[in-house]
């Protein structure tokens, strides 16, 4: 995983469980108090997203554009494709970096936590009365001690918009 | 695949697109050896590449091309048949090229049709190089994969060696030599892929060019370009810091770094530029086969194929150029015949002209032929249920010019190969406008048509104008921006409204304000009235964008809208601002369309107002107002110079007759209405109508609004003040006829101007006010006229000249450059117009005038305010041409 350099530094742990080599990496994020992971493959990098514009006219999950190292991001809120509220006062917007398509995007989440080490078989299926919104979003979900971690569908999330009619 | 083979697929096509020039150039000049040497050379650089690499179909192909060809350099005369034969196996070595590409293997599959009918034609006329060819089988064969017997024409290598050392020296050699060759004929086949030595060499100044240049992977130059974009920003941020602080070290090698840094980015761009004539190369040949096909004549003419504009650009222009230019060919250019009957010359010409201007590059495609059938556009526009009929009727010929770029429009009678498929134009106005070009069309009946197409110079860096709204920073791209104008309530520029819908008077125009934050919902409230306008024209279209603060001027490097937000026709894309903030690039032409759909809350800028010699006006502008009764009244917004609202204890009141100061001159004012009085106290609204000096005020109620809508009037008998009634945005509206208060005001009027008008099933009228022919032009329309009009005796007769066809022709007798008797008189010497019926227009009735119009054959001499009296002469002359009909 990269590290931004124009933006704050983040420093993302290693993972605590013990690792095996079948084992794979999962970065977590916490939106409203709920822990999510994305697979490691699909992050390119974590971030402070600052100074966000806005696009008028645009779908509600996009957040707006910001400027990463000269590259123009569109950064989507996680929040916002749950179906939740927007956090009332944020000091730091943390942002996954993700490639989609050819096209970067930032993943808008309340916090970014460690990487995980975590044992693909052990992923549940979604339980069947999981919100269907977020149930779209979701490839499984594993059980951690006294948490359950969603484990996010990155071409799921960002498939919304002008683009869900094209496929 | 291979370096080899890909290296191979871009150099061969290369060469083939050169041949194709070259061979048309050929044809038309086959004296001309060098050509001939140098297309010789070319394809037999792709035949012994094709040998070399294992490729057998190709290599027959070119070799049976290069066979005729060496009978043409034997002096066989030079034939159309010859060179399309050539031309098709030409396109046969791109189609296996093209499947080689994909594939990576020659596909399978056979030519001996082709292979045939060159090897015949050579045969036929030419046996003399036959000979010559035979003492010299061993080294031929040399080329061959398989082995076999010699085929007709083939050339020796001797002769091969000696076209090559005379062929002034090669382009890109291709740095593949044929290693088998040498074993059966030791020096020649290395010279054919090595540029010549000493003082051939020498000569080629081709040979010159090409050693300073390479071939850079395209993507990486595209990926140079990015990197600068980022160092520019990086500087722009250092800058930024080291305004603060004040650290002299710092200085010096700073502005170092910026000028260096400005020197790279130039320096990257001109990588990206390329000469427009990249994109012209196919045409001669496109147009040399259509002429072919199409047994038409046809020059075409290039001028400006050096200007360079950025390599995006071209891309996407070159296919709509092409079809452009097919369409002007097959559509266009009349066949020699009718060219002849109609005067011309049998040859037709295409004009290209290419040429910058200011940050644009424009693009003409101009013939000679026909010009557009309007007739049967709108016959079209009607079937494909573009239009109603009612409303083609009524569209004047710009806007029924427009329909061309309809999808799925084509007038070509029959679907030739060359167009008429009805794909094309469509698609052609949608990939320039893509890039944020524009592109119109004039055309003249009999003279030929133009189309002008402008786009800007690059795509990648724009001058942008930094405007805000709400706090949140815009680029407008400066090529749509015509001037900034201030607006303040209460100052000289102060934003009005009509219904709600605000209007600048902007030089006694009515121009139709976007307010930029309603229009992107950024909210805030209705009545911000303050700010600046930025006046955008995008192709006729006018309005002004209102937004709250404007910066500067930037260099701005666009990039491209994520696919998310692609969707947004107002946006054209995004970019990194010199302090790194990142802001959206408003796109003129989708808030044009916005505009002009209604969708946002200006109003469409009428085209009527831009330009007066618009006659026929058919989506029309309309003043909606109220005055007297309950029912609205309109009059088209054309004939309306300015609305006014006056304190109504400024009207005096001369002999019972109201009339206002205005402009430091008495302007009188008409009630529109008898059941409404002018009032003598509060606040009078007021239209105001004026031509040259004169003006004149109609009193009304309230003004309602101003719309767009098709004008279909039904005619009224009994009432003088009003044309008709219509019915506009679904409500019965009385259209006010300004010709009845003209009379009650100003006797001057009268005199000052005239009116012409067309009758029968068309009409010519001529007359020296712009005015009249407005008002006119609408009540002749209403009675089933079609209206041609001209402002000069100069002008008609030129227009008759040219072959106008008109069934009647209406004059004022007093027109600006002469009378209207001196017209009637030169006209009638005129062959194709000397017979037709006039309708004179005169201020008074006197005995002399009317001795002179008998004298003249003028059929009636009607008043210049007798709406009526002209509609009933028109009338009679009709009856009896009907029946001509």
């Amino acid at each position: 995983m990269k590290q931004d350099n124009t933006n704050s530094r983040i420093v993302v742990g290693a993972g605590e469980m013990k690792t095996f080599a079948d084992y794979r990496e999962y970065p977590t994020v916490t939106v409203a108090g709920q822990m999510l992971a994305l697979p490691i493959e699909r992050v390119h990098d974590v971030f402070v997203a600052s100074e966000i514009t806005a696009v008028p006219l645009a779908s509600r999950e996009i957040a707006g554009l910001l400027n990463l190292r000269g590259r123009v991001v569109t950064a989507v809120s996680l929040r916002r494709r749950l179906g939740l509220p927007d956090l009332e006062k944020v000091e730091r917007r943390m942002a996954v970096g993700l490639e989609h398509r050819g096209e970067a995007f930032g993943l808008l989440v309340d916090e970014v936590g460690e990487v995980l080490k975590l044992d693909p078989d052990a992923l549940q299926p979604n339980p069947v009365h999981m919100d269907p919104e977020w149930a779209a979003l979701s490839q499984g979900v594993h059980q951690l001690d006294g948490k359950l971690l969603i484990i996010l569908d990155v071409d799921a999330v960002l498939a919304f918009g002008a683009e869900v009619r094209a496929a | 695949m291979d370096d080899l083979l890909r290296e191979f697929l871009t150099e061969t096509g290369e060469h083939l697109d050169t041949v194709d020039v070259e061979l048309v150039r050929f044809e038309q000049d086959p004296n001309n050896q060098t050509i001939l040497a140098n297309i010789f050379r070319l394809v037999h650089t792709i035949k012994g590449t094709c040998g070399f690499l294992g490729l057998p179909r190709l290599e027959s192909l070119a070799h049976a091309a290069e066979t005729l060809m060496g009978k043409f350099r034997d002096g066989m005369p030079v034939t159309t048949e010859a060179v399309t034969l050539i031309l098709a196996t030409l396109d046969r070595i791109k189609e296996i090229l093209g499947e080689l590409e994909r594939l990576g293997t020659e596909p399978d599959g056979e030519d001996r049709d082709l292979i045939d009918r060159l090897e015949h034609m050579a045969t036929e006329d030419a046996p003399v190089a036959q000979p010559a060819a035979a003492p010299h089988t061993a080294g031929t064969l040399s080329y061959q994969v398989l082995e076999r017997e010699l085929r007709p024409g083939e050339v020796s290598l001797d002769e091969l060696e000696r076209a090559f050392r005379e062929t002034p020296g090669p382009g890109a050699p291709p740095a593949k030599p044929a290693p088998k060759v040498p074993a059966l004929a030791p020096q020649p086949v290395t010279s054919e892929t090595k540029p010549p030595e000493g003082a051939e060499a020498g000569e080629s100044e081709a040979a010159v060019n090409k050693v300073q240049s390479i071939r850079v992977n395209v993507d990486t130059l595209e990926h140079l370009m990015t990197m600068v974009s980022e160092l520019v920003l990086t500087r722009n941020q250092l800058l930024e810091i080291s305004r603060r602080v004040d650290d002299q070290a710092y200085k010096v090698p700073l502005q170092r770094l910026s000028h260096v840094t400005a020197e790279l980015q130039e320096g990257v761009m001109k990588t990206r530029m390329q000469p427009i004539g990249n994109a012209w190369q196919k045409l001669p040949r496109v147009v040399r086969d259509l002429s072919a096909e199409l047994s038409k004549r046809i020059d075409l003419v290039m001028q400006g194929a050096d200007t360079e504009l950025d390599r995006q650009v071209l891309d996407v222009i070159k296919d709509p150029l092409t079809h452009m230019v097919r369409n002007s060919a097959d559509h266009g250019i009349e066949a020699p015949l009718e060219r002849k009957v109609a005067g011309k010359p049998e040859r037709g010409t295409i004009r290209l002209n290419a040429y910058h201007e200011g940050g644009t590059i424009t693009i003409e495609i101009a013939d000679d032929g026909r010009g557009l059938n309007y007739a049967a556009i709108r016959k079209k526009a009607v079937e494909r249920s573009v239009a109603t009929e009612q409303e083609v009727e009524r569209m004047s010929d710009a806007q029924i010019a427009k329909f061309i770029f309809h999808p799925g429009f084509s007038t070509a009678k029959a679907v030739t190969s060359v167009s008429g498929r009805g794909v094309g134009m469509d698609v052609v106005k949608t990939n320039i406008e893509l890039i944020g070009g524009t592109v119109e069309i004039r055309s003249e009946q009999g003279r030929g048509t133009t189309f002008t197409i402008k786009i800007p110079l690059t795509l990648a860096i724009v001058a942008a104008l930094i405007v805000s709204s709400k706090d949140q920073r815009f680029a407008i791209p400066q090529v749509a921006v015509l001037e900034l104008v201030r607006v303040t309530p209460g100052s000289e520029h102060t934003i009005e409204r009509i219904n709600g819908t605000p209007v600048l008077r902007l030089r006694e125009r009515l121009l139709p304000i976007v307010p930029l934050s309603k229009i992107l919902g950024l909210g805030g409230e209705e009545t911000a009235d303050e700010g600046f306008v930025v006046v955008t024209q995008v192709g006729r279209q006018r309005f002004g964008i209102l937004v709250d603060g404007v910066f500067h001027t930037e260099e701005i490097v666009v990039k491209p809208m994520s696919s998310k937000l692609r969707h947004i026709q107002l946006f054209s894309g995004n970019t990194i601002l010199g302090d790194g903030a990142v802001v959206l690039i408003v796109d003129p032409n989708g808030l044009a369309r916005m505009v002009g759909s209604g969708a946002g809350e200006g109003q469409q800028g009428d085209e009527a107002i831009e330009s007066e010699d618009l006659i026929e006006n058919d989506l029309t502008t309309l003043l909606v107002f109220r005055g007297g009764s309950e029912s609205l009244k309109a009059v088209p917004l054309s004939l309306v110079t300015r609305l006014e609202e006056i304190d109504a204890s400024t009207i005096e009141w001369l002999g019972g007759r109201p009339l206002v100061q205005y402009r430091g001159r008495l302007m009188p004012l008409v009630s529109a209405d008898e059941a409404l009085e002018i009032r003598r106290e509060g606040i009078q609204a007021l239209v105001v109508f004026s031509d040259g000096d004169l003006a004149m005020g109609l009193a009304v109620d309230e003004i309602v609004d101003i719309v767009d809508d098709t004008l279909a009037i039904e005619l009224v008998a009994d009432r003088s003040d009003l044309i008709g009634s219509a019915v506009i945005k679904g409500r019965a509206t009385e259209i006010v006829n300004v010709a009845h208060y003209l009379p009650l005001v100003h006797e001057a009027w009268m005199r000052s101007t005239a009116d012409t008008a067309s009758v029968a099933r068309s009409v010519l009228l001529v007359d020296g006010s712009a005015f009249f022919r407005d008002m006119l032009t609408p009540v002749l329309k209403a009675s089933g006229y079609k209206v041609h009009a001209a402002a000069s005796a100069a002008e008609a007769l030129q227009l008759l000249a040219a072959g106008l066809h008109v069934d009647i022709v209406i004059t004022d007798l007093d027109l600006p450059d002469r009378s209207g008797f001196d017209f009637v008189e030169v006209m009638r010497a005129l062959p194709e117009a000397g017979d037709l019926p006039v309708i004179a227009l005169a201020v008074k009735h006197d005995p002399r005038q009317i001795a002179q119009a008998r004298k003249l054959h003028v059929t009636e001499l009607v008043a210049k305010f007798d709406r009526r009296g002209l509609l009933s002469a028109l009338a009679e002359l009709n009856t009896p041409l009907e029946v001509a009909a």
